[in-house]
């Protein structure tokens, strides 16, 4: 029983193919692969906004949208609407092409992400041999997409917020790249499903997830700050900083466009977080032993929700950096701490199991954090905080 | 056409195309892109090489590609730190301008 | 040959040629770009995967912006077109190269086979046999890392 509703996907995919005509099988099950994932997630966009203005409305003890629909729910079918009937408007001396181009190169590249992503058993579009590589391929294609806005709109805030966006991806690029090194390495493959695999079973209650290791904790919260910084969330929202450069990379569109740019953001910041619950916490599996029966794809959105609810909470906590500290968060802190990451994870792999690997692995980590810590808050680590306050 | 002959066909057009290219074009930076197609030609070549060649099983052609992907990744972080180096003294990227060596 | 191989083979040799005759700067780059993903598409096709988007990660991701970067802090947008003159030379050059390459190649022959690269495979044999190069191109990237900050730094007023 559990597992037919595990599998309900998978098999009414499997009779559709097969009563289809034989000539348009592999076409029948690509669409059916994919149309799913265009389907779900927009879907899923749709209730993050109105759970992210409902949320941060709390945080700031306002009510938020809470005229459309019951207690405003239906704002983001308004919001719809609102986008889809509002002209269109280019700048005069916009590079039209590439204007026109941008948008649809981000949402294209956010929807190729998702290919590799395993949303639940055997609930995979394109099982890769690399499929880790494919991901980080594509997300450096965003980049380019994020300047070609920018820079076609031929306005000195969007190139403002393009170069702003392009500098910080590149910057935290690194540290992501290297946090899922670790994964790969204890895995031993590129590839999400066998990633997924290597972390089933369950010790007790306990599974056996990446993220319950010291160097799988490290390199999971480096991991998830990276991909706050590269799906441009704030406190990494200086690409867009409303402040200072009105909409960064996006000020020149309108209408149905600056739709499709809020909906690739969303769409990479869930595709991102979806990696990191494929490399660290487990994929599909249940977090505990006595829950598998609950199906597979219930527990990926699951935590893929609970992520996007630490991702709002930090949007309503935390102020924006500056540039220079984003930089240097990128450079001096986030890269080594990966490394000593790396470091540990090779330790494990070669240790016993038992206390004293717990101790050894997590030594350097805990070791890195504090002496580079040390060093960038320049020496006045331990004493107690002053605060200074505007008079 | 046999598939080896294709691929060297299209390499060797790629090449001719980054090379006309790169004794052409006037700013430093084209240049440079010039440069880039050759060394993604001769890449092409060696992957080419490595499928349809014989002992595929060495992959001897895919590491040399991968060894010469970091490097050109080197060389065009060299390169364009160069650039923005001659800019700044002679403010200017246009190769033709660029006709003392006496700073 | 199948006919992705020539799709992919038409965009890249379109990307380049756009790449080495557009007069604005970013659009070349936005060619390349193309081209580039051509390139990486045609080693998809021939089988290996790794390799195709190791290309992209590293040329879309990392040298094309890299080349965006270097237009937009020199402030070279736009260019006058190229002299006619200068293109003639170009193509004395590049066309006789090409004619050469071509008949070098129409006058081999091969034996085609069907290998597979898996990404452990590559792994393995780089960790044994190729060791000692993948060292020296580590350090060759860190070299030229330190290298392109030095170089690109600003000059110090006090050194005149």
């Amino acid at each position: 029983m559990t597992q037919a509703v595990d599998q309900v996907f998978v098999t009414l995919k499997h009779s559709a193919v097969f009563h289809s005509p034989t000539e348009l099988q592999p076409a029948v099950s690509i669409l059916l692969s994919i149309v799913p994932v265009l389907v779900v997630f927009p879907s899923l966009f749709a209730v993050t906004t109105i759970l992210e203005r409902k949320g941060l409305a709390r945080i700031q003890n306002r009510y938020g949208p809470n005229r459309v629909g019951p207690f405003g729910f239906l704002q983001p079918l308004a919001d719809g609407l609102k986008s889809l009937t509002k002209e269109d408007i280019v700048p005069a001396s916009a590079d039209k092409l590439v204007h026109f181009l941008a948008p649809l190169l981000l949402v294209m590249t956010a929807f190729l992400e998702y290919s590799i992503l395993p949303i639940g058993r055997n609930m995979i579009v394109a099982d890769l041999d690399s499929g880790v590589v494919f991901f980080f391929a594509v997300s450096a294609a965003m980049e380019l997409s994020i300047f070609m806005a920018g820079w076609s709109s031929r306005n000195k805030y969007s190139l403002l917020g393009a170069m702003r966006a392009v500098a910080q991806m590149i910057s935290y690029e690194a540290p992501l790249i290297l946090s899922s090194v670790c994964v790969i390495m204890a895995a031993g493959s590129l590839s999400t499903v066998q990633i997924v695999e290597k972390q089933a079973g369950y010790s007790g209650i306990w599974p056996h997830w990446y993220v319950l290791t010291p160097w799988g904790f490290g390199g999971f919260a480096l991991f998830m700050i990276a991909a706050t910084a590269e799906s441009n969330r704030s406190p990494f929202d200086l690409p867009e900083g409303e402040s200072e450069i009105i909409a960064g990379y996006f000020t020149e569109y309108s209408g149905f466009k600056f739709a499709l740019f809020f909906l690739g953001e969303y769409l990479g910041m869930f595709a991102i977080t979806g990696l990191g619950i494929t490399l660290f916490l487990g994929g599909w599996a249940a977090p505990f032993s006595f829950l598998t029966w609950v199906p597979s794809w219930i527990w990926f959105f699951a935590k893929l929700l609970v992520l996007i609810g630490v991702f709002i909470w930090i949007r309503g906590t935390l102020p924006r950096l500056r540039m220079d500290q984003l930089m240097n968060f990128a450079w001096k802190f986030m890269l080594p701490m990966a490394l000593v990451v790396i470091l540990s994870a090779g330790i494990w792999r070669f240790m016993p199991a038992g206390v004293l690997r717990w101790l050894v692995c997590a030594a350097p980590i805990l070791a890195g954090y504090l002496f580079i810590g040390r060093i960038l808050s320049g020496g006045q680590g331990l004493e107690k905080r002053i605060y200074r306050f505007a008079e | 056409m046999n598939p080896l002959t294709a691929c060297l066909l299209l390499s060797a057009l790629l090449f001719s195309i980054g090379l006309g290219g790169a004794l052409s074009r006037r700013s430093a930076i084209l240049v440079l892109i010039g440069i880039e197609l050759m060394l993604n030609a001769a890449n092409l070549n060696f992957i080419a090489f490595w499928r349809f060649g014989p002992h595929p099983e060495n992959l001897t052609g895919i590491l040399f590609v991968i060894f010469s992907i970091a490097i050109a990744a080197a060389e065009a972080a060299v390169g364009l730190a160069l650039i923005l180096a001659v800019y700044r003294h002679f403010k200017t990227s246009d190769l033709s301008r660029l006709n003392s060596m006496k700073g | 040959m199948n006919s992705p191989f020539f799709i992919l083979a038409a965009l890249t040799i379109f990307g380049a040629s756009a790449a080495m005759t557009l007069r604005n700067m970013v659009h070349c780059t936005l060619a390349l770009s193309i081209c580039f993903i051509g390139i990486a598409g045609l080693y998809l096709n021939l089988g290996a995967q790794f390799l195709g988007l190791a290309q992209v990660l590293v040329y879309v991701g990392a040298v094309v912006i890299l080349i965006v970067f270097a237009i937009l802090l020199t402030r070279s947008g736009e260019l006058p077109s190229p002299r006619p003159s200068r293109a003639v030379y170009g193509i004395i050059v590049a066309a006789p190269t090409f004619g050469i390459l071509a008949w070098a190649m129409l006058t081999g022959a091969t034996v085609p086979v069907q290998p597979q690269a898996h990404i452990d495979q590559i792994g393995r044999v780089m960790m044994h046999h190729y060791l000692l190069p993948l060292e020296i191109v580590g350090l060759l990237l860190t070299a030229a890392l330190i290298g392109a900050v030095v170089i690109a730094m600003e000059e110090k007023q006090s050194t005149k």
